[in-house]
């Protein structure tokens, strides 16, 4: 658990040192991320070692949004104002999102002939 | 002044009083997300996020201070978003099959998301650091939270329009999806994952396998989408 432990907090030192010293756009962890999927795709026994202990992290994963959320005891000004137009923003985008995502999967699957095994 | 509040005033300054806090808080919510068979809007996330918001609001404590205990959970957000590559990586042999559908549902799927959400906000007379703060809502909290610094946003306010955006994919997405008379379950999945992150991941497991596992891939995907397009779609808006 310690080594897959050091791995994870290795790619995500890793990611951090590259989004900072090239400037880029994605956050350190999610670069750690694809530096972590491109490794388990060159180590399929690197991937079998480290699934056990992310398995753990991602189990509790929504407890680690709480500290952030609590956050809101901070905005309740910007809330009462903008809170209207912010929830109908919040209802529309997701509504439109899905409705669009899911369409365009199914017409694009259906034009190159793909069904897949479902 | 009296023991019991010598006492409180030195717990209320330490770390351990805010971190336990935040973990039975945590448990009395999921506690009754189990109790209510996991219907979305009994979010355990929500629940917890009210119940200290009162805490800390009865007993006039600052955010920071609350924080000084919480950041040992928050810290772990950033491991846990390089964990993600290990359901990514599980499910690559579904993405390799589906590459074409996928690759068309995610750009349509994330675009829309973002441009759409700072349209209504925009329309609304939303501007600033808020706006700044809805762009990457559809993402999953960890990566969400690291654009929105990027962007210039508040993360705290990322992280609840995270939540709430989640919430609403949950609810949302069953009814509109059969209205739209979709059978494709993969297509379905996917884009509950794309729009609405963990918490419609989550909803879309309970509903059918492949559809949870296709939206846990649309996730992982939109997480590296949204961080290369919300920085260029925010642009056109402040």
């Amino acid at each position: 658990m310690i080594p897959a432990l050091a791995t994870i907090l290795a790619f995500q030192l890793a990611g951090e040192a590259a989004a900072r010293a090239f400037d880029l756009p994605l956050p350190g962890p999610v670069l750690g991320m694809v530096a972590l999927v491109a490794a388990f795709l060159a180590s399929p026994r690197l991937a079998a070692a480290i699934r056990p202990t992310a398995q753990g992290l991602l189990a509790h994963l929504s407890l680690l949004f709480v500290p952030a959320g609590v956050g809101v005891v901070a905005h309740m000004g910007v809330l009462r104002d903008e809170g209207l137009g912010i929830f109908v923003a919040l209802v529309v985008s997701t509504i439109l999102a899905i409705a669009v995502g899911a369409l365009t999967f199914a017409a694009v699957a259906r034009i190159t002939g793909d069904r897949g095994d479902v | 002044m009296s023991d019991a509040a010598l006492i409180w005033s030195y717990l209320a300054r330490e770390p351990l009083l805010w971190l336990t806090l935040t973990l039975i808080a945590y448990a009395i919510g999921d506690a009754a997300s189990r109790a209510s068979g996991r219907k979305p809007l009994v979010n355990p996330v929500l629940i917890a996020v009210i119940l200290l918001a009162v805490v800390l609001f009865a007993t006039g404590t600052d955010y920071r201070t609350y924080f000084e205990g919480a950041q040992f959970v928050h810290f772990m957000l950033g491991p846990a978003t390089v964990a993600l590559a290990a359901p990514l990586y599980a499910n690559l042999a579904h993405v390799r099959r589906a590459v074409l559908p996928m690759t068309a549902g995610l750009l349509a799927g994330s675009l829309t998301a973002v441009l759409s959400a700072l349209a209504v906000a925009k329309a609304f007379g939303v501007d600033g650091a808020v706006l700044a703060s809805l762009a990457a809502k559809s993402t999953t909290a960890p990566v969400a939270i690291g654009i929105s610094e990027k962007l210039g946003g508040a993360p705290t306010l990322t992280a609840v329009l995270v939540l709430l955006t989640g919430i609403i994919g949950a609810v949302v997405a069953t009814p509109l999806l059969n209205a739209l008379r979709l059978t494709d379950w993969r297509a379905r999945g996917f884009a509950v994952g794309v729009a609405a992150h963990g918490i419609g991941t989550a909803r879309a497991f309970q509903v059918h396998e492949t559809a949870g596992a296709f939206a846990g891939i649309g996730m992982g995907l939109n997480a590296v989408l949204t961080a290369l397009i919300a920085p260029v779609v925010l642009r056109f808006f402040l």
